[in-house]
């Protein structure tokens, strides 16, 4: 795997969500990814920018455009240094969580991703890390 | 700062304000456009005869203390003001530093012979200027933030008009990100809309959503409960195909809500619902003559 460009954009405030989004897109457009593939990254990248926002406090998420077998795709890795996640397994289930949202965050960004990584430290912080391809798959 | 530089720099305040009127007219970044250079001069005199008496007082080197509280206020009133009026940061904070030189001069010319208390006094000169410059600059950000706060606070309202399109059909085009604060203004809308037209089924637009995440949904779920409780029927139309996939992915349970692909559809849909019948006319008038609407 080949990263061909890298950029880090802090997040702090709601406001800043929509400037991320943006900027994914321009991200996925560069590589010609098709609108139904951009649209759900996008919404992945919403679900989890929203997470670190309300449960870690703000963090950096790393945007990056990599290669792999010569097929393009987007790269982003969300950072903060919040309270962590408890139970992985339990924060992944459809319909759990402590907040009172729909509980469909977590599982729902795995599933509109081809690649989906979270690592958490209850007390350190939590680190997800999401790729989707150019052409899906 | 001692007794010596402040007296000397009172003495010659005149000249002072002379000199500092003629370098800022002098300046090719002076704004004319958007300031008169009268209320430059008296803005000018003003600070400079506070500074001036802030210069003699004790406690001259610290800029917190009560010498300066004038100051401050006048410092907070002209970046403010610069703020909105669309000064650049630049233009802002060298209107206080440019007083700086003119100052050095008058200093240098009182402490000739004294190369020691000249050093000593332009430092702490310096160490004043830069400490109200940084003031004026804090301000200017907070001038600007005040006025994007206020175009946010302008633009979700705009951007949520409920409009009737029908008897006893309201519609609500949804365009922009639909956050906590810009539900909460939809809903209320929404909500009294229904009450004051007394209509039955109120469509939700989301064509103009760019994305459609949980939150959105979870906000768009509560919008058509509470128009339930008071007995109007939702429609949520302008789903995409992309949201429309999305959406399923991302495991949105949406069957209990009328959904449309289209606004046209979604008005259609109404009709219905209030057995509303909507026919061509027919081309034809009885008189066998073409209908003329003018054109």
């Amino acid at each position: 795997m080949i990263v061909l460009s890298k950029e880090k954009l802090p997040i702090q405030k709601e406001q800043d969500v929509v400037l991320f989004r943006n900027r994914i897109k321009e991200l996925a457009t560069k590589i010609g990814m098709s609108l139904v593939n951009q649209t759900k990254l996008i919404t992945a990248a919403s679900e989890l920018v929203r997470n670190m926002l309300r449960y870690g406090g703000g963090g950096i998420i790393h945007l990056e455009i990599i290669s792999r077998n010569s097929i393009p795709g987007v790269r982003l890795t969300f950072i903060d240094q919040g309270p962590g996640i408890q139970d992985i397994p339990l924060a992944m289930k459809d319909g759990y969580s402590t907040g009172k949202s729909l509980g469909l965050g977590l599982p729902g960004a795995k599933r509109l991703v081809n690649e989906f990584d979270i690592k958490s430290e209850p007390g350190k912080g939590t680190t997800v890390t999401i790729i989707r391809w150019k052409n899906g798959f | 700062m001692n007794k010596e530089s402040a007296a000397a720099l009172k003495g010659k305040k005149k000249q002072i304000l002379e000199v500092w009127m003629g370098n800022q007219l002098k300046d090719a970044a002076l704004r004319d456009d958007l300031m008169s250079v009268s209320e430059l001069q008296q803005q000018s005199e003003e600070l400079l005869s506070s500074l001036l008496k802030a210069f003699s007082s004790a406690r001259a080197e610290d800029t917190e203390s009560d010498g300066y509280e004038p100051i401050h206020d006048i410092l907070n009133e002209i970046s403010i003001m610069r703020a909105r009026q669309g000064f650049s940061p630049r233009e802002t904070s060298s209107y206080v530093l440019s007083l700086k030189e003119v100052l050095s001069q008058v200093l240098e010319e009182r402490f000739r012979d004294e190369p020691a208390a000249l050093y000593k006094e332009i430092i702490s000169m310096n160490k004043i200027m830069d400490s109200l410059s940084l003031l004026t600059m804090e301000t200017y950000i907070k001038g600007r933030e005040e006025v994007i706060l206020r175009q946010t606070n302008e633009m979700s309202e705009i951007s949520t008009p409920v409009i009737r399109v029908w008897d006893g059909i309201l519609a609500l085009p949804i365009i922009g990100t639909l956050d906590s604060a810009r539900t909460q203004v939809v809903m209320e809308a929404l909500l009294e809309e229904i009450v004051a037209t007394g209509s039955r089924i109120a469509i939700l637009d989301i064509s103009g959503v760019p994305t459609v995440d949980s939150l959105v949904a979870q906000h768009l779920i509560k919008t058509v409960s509470a128009a339930r409780l008071m007995g109007a029927e939702c429609i949520i139309s302008g789903i995409r195909a992309e949201i429309a996939q999305t959406i399923v992915h991302l495991g949105i349970d949406l069957t209990n809500i009328y959904t449309k692909a289209s606004l046209a559809s979604a008005l259609k849909m109404s009709f219905s619902m209030l057995n509303i019948q909507v026919t061509r006319a027919a081309q034809n008038g009885p008189s066998g003559s073409k209908q003329n609407f003018g054109f």
